[in-house]
């Protein structure tokens, strides 16, 4: 037998990561010593339990029959019309149950509170999407679902309130800080210290500590992985272009992730531009990983303002983080004038009302199509419906109209 | 650099006196900027032995709904690392009083952690107590501690087993700080259940040089000596001094509590 050789401790592929927990220097676990054993026993049952024949195949079920997938790649004609440029299709995620991509990572992450024993789940949520999602899949398999929303955010995404109590969940009002998605994240995980024994921490976006980004992406992996079969099927080749928009990051790295060896594919996350975490920020901690942040000078986190409740975050996910510093993606900003042109553009054009943090990808994939050769490809992911924004789009349009 | 002497000294002394040190909390800032260093003076002089002053930050997570106000009134009055840093030089021109910081981690990764442990020892700061930076992150933490003679102050909770209290104390110096039960700070009417259960399996666990003092809740002279009474060489009071400076506590009133919650740390025969 060969001596046994040490191996070369090679760079890892972009695929391969996190690696200890971490995406390069980003990412880990920077949280109080309270929540590090359950994120450990967190970790170990997630990759005993999700490789599973039994889990795997409920979770197909459960996305198939009860959530809709596959969710359609849909050839937006007219949409490609007006940008008369590249071709541009949309991942409809709004199609998914509950209006939003939320459902994929809600599904995954309750069956695994299940298998852990947990009945108690709690949430934080920022447009409601979330939200709505864990009140869904907890009520489809038996659990008891708390969800933690700003108290700014319950004002302006009312109806997913009222949906989230009709499905059976509690919403508990945060009223510090911000009074948005950060400090729902806060409260959230001020309960899960105190109730940690009883209680899974489902967190709704790629975010948090490890291993959080990494399940959640697992979970949204399944839009990315959709739509290269489909558009392989369809067009026999993979798209030039994907673009999608970035609050915490899961639907882009969702998007994104399946792409990730494909080097010709280029990645485009969208960022508001009044929470633009990559575009604006800097390096820092928050909600236990080291990421991008917006901060003062100081290390104190900086306060956001989008249009989209669910974009309006300081920091992003660690893997959005590493790809930003690598050049693998690229990262711009949207404004929310310029969003809210986005939704009434798929609106008239293809009789879609996209939610408006969706709407961030839209303008900026079509902007990018316009630059773009015929032949080429640009995919949309369309992370949600509008209809949770009517309120928030009909108030800006009289606004305007006054003006 | 060795740990530095006022800490381990104070211990010493706190020993010999056969009592458990007070460690008393207060937020730099309160009850105003101007008057925080008057405040700690009603620490001191009430019988804190360690006062722990709290860097403001915005997203306190492991503070409760107290502390978090007072994290609030120091960041609008522009309270940060560097005022903090200031204040601690006027208080080194005429105290020996033993100082932690408490404040978590984005600060210090903001600043660089060498050049916040440098200035930390330049200013007199004899320790740092960081909510967020469990062991796994903080290696390159307790190099920068360890050069420049800070005490490494590590958590050990109800969730924590054996094994990993083994590993902790070997990141830690000082003492270990003993979360009396689960959530955040808050001050509390009765004593946790999980507190003694674990100060009796933490304690045979400890290295010789390493103490442990106990954290959150306690509120009472009562709670305090049944924590020394179960063999804490610490004790620290957070919430429940935040709360009588947030009800506009005067220094002497401050003073007046913390000299009933020095009595609980006196070990009986
Ligand atoms: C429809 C929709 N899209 C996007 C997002 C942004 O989240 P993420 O960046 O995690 O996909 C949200 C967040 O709530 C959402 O509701």
């Amino acid at each position: 037998m060969a001596a046994k050789i040490p191996a070369k401790p090679s760079t890892p592929r972009l695929s391969e990561l996190p690696v200890d927990g971490h995406f390069g220097e980003f990412g880990g676990q920077f949280v109080p010593e309270i929540l590090i054993p359950a994120l450990k026993e967190l970790e170990r049952v997630y990759k005993e339990i999700s490789v599973r024949f039994d889990f795997q195949s409920e979770l197909k079920a459960l996305r198939a029959d009860y959530g809709g997938r596959p969710t359609p790649l849909y050839f937006a004609k007219r949409l490609t019309e007006y940008a008369n440029g590249a071709r541009i299709f949309l991942k409809r995620e709004d199609l998914v149950h509950g209006g939003a991509h939320a459902l994929n990572n809600a599904l995954g992450q309750a069956l695994l509170a299940r298998a852990m024993g947990k009945r108690r789940v709690i949430a934080e949520t920022g447009s409601g999407q979330h939200g709505v999602a864990v009140a869904m899949a907890c009520a489809v398999l038996g659990l008891h679902a708390e969800i933690y929303m700003g108290a700014r955010d319950i004002e302006r995404q009312k109806a997913n309130v009222q949906r989230i109590q009709l499905l059976g969940a509690t919403v508990h009002p945060v009223t510090s800080g911000s009074q948005t998605l950060k400090d729902a994240i806060n409260e959230a995980l001020r309960d899960w210290a105190t109730n940690v024994p009883t209680t899974y921490y489902l967190i709704g976006s790629a975010v948090g500590p490890h291993p959080y980004p990494m399940i959640v992406r697992d979970f949204q992996r399944v839009i990315g992985d959709e739509l290269k079969g489909q558009l392989l099927r369809r067009e026999q080749r993979l798209p030039d272009l994907v673009v999608a928009c970035v609050g915490g990051g899961s639907n882009a790295i969702g998007t994104f992730y399946p792409f990730v060896n494909d080097e010709k594919v280029q990645f485009l996350g969208v960022e508001s531009s009044g929470a633009a975490a990559l575009c604006h920020g800097s390096i820092g901690v928050l909600h236990g990983a080291k990421t991008f942040v917006l901060q003062d000078e100081h290390g104190s986190i900086g306060e956001t303002h989008s249009i989209a409740a669910g974009l309006d975050y300081p920091a992003v996910g660690p893997e959005h983080a590493l790809y930003k510093k690598l050049g693998r993606a690229e990262y711009i900003t949207v404004s929310d004038q310029e969003a809210l042109e986005g939704f009434r553009l798929l609106a008239r054009c293809e009789g879609i009302l996209p939610s408006l943090e969706a709407a961030h990808a839209i303008y900026a994939g079509v902007q990018r199509a316009q630059r773009m050769k015929r032949d080429q490809i640009v995919v949309i992911t369309l992370s949600g419906r509008g209809e949770k924004d009517l309120e928030t789009v009909v108030q800006h349009d009289a606004h305007a109209a006054l003006e | 650099m060795m740990l530095t002497q006022r800490l381990s000294k104070r211990f010493e002394e706190v020993h010999s006196r056969r009592e458990a040190a007070l460690i008393g909390y207060i937020m730099v800032g309160e009850p105003e900027f101007s008057r925080t260093l008057e405040y700690i003076g009603a620490l001191e002089s009430g019988g804190v032995d360690i006062v722990e002053l709290g860097v403001p930050f915005t997203d306190p997570i492991a503070d409760d709904p107290i502390l978090q106000a007072a994290h609030g009134r120091a960041l609008r009055q522009g309270v940060n690392v560097h005022t903090v840093f200031q204040l601690v030089r006027e208080l080194r021109k005429n105290s020996e009083l033993p100082v932690l910081l408490m404040t978590y981690y984005n600060p210090i990764c903001r600043l660089g952690e060498e050049s916040f442990a440098r200035r930390c020892s330049e200013a007199g700061v004899d320790g740092v107590i960081i909510p967020d930076l469990p062991i796994e992150e903080a290696a390159s933490w307790v190099n920068q501690a360890r050069k420049y003679g800070l005490a490494r102050i590590f958590f050990v909770t109800p969730e924590t087993d054996n094994e990993r209290v083994k590993r902790i104390c070997e990141y830690a110096s000082g003492f270990v700080y003993l979360v009396s039960r689960y959530g955040t700070t808050g001050p509390s009417e009765t004593l946790a259940p999980t507190v003694l259960p674990l100060l009796e399996r933490v304690k045979p666990l400890l290295p010789e040089d390493l103490k442990v003092a106990v954290g959150f809740g306690l509120t009472t002279r009562a709670h305090i000596e049944a924590v020394v009474r179960a063999g804490a060489d610490g004790v620290i009071v957070a919430s429940a001094l935040a709360a009588r400076i947030t009800e506009g506590a005067s220094p002497e009133a401050l003073a007046d509590y913390v000299r009933e919650l020095k009595a609980g740390t006196r070990r009986t025969v």
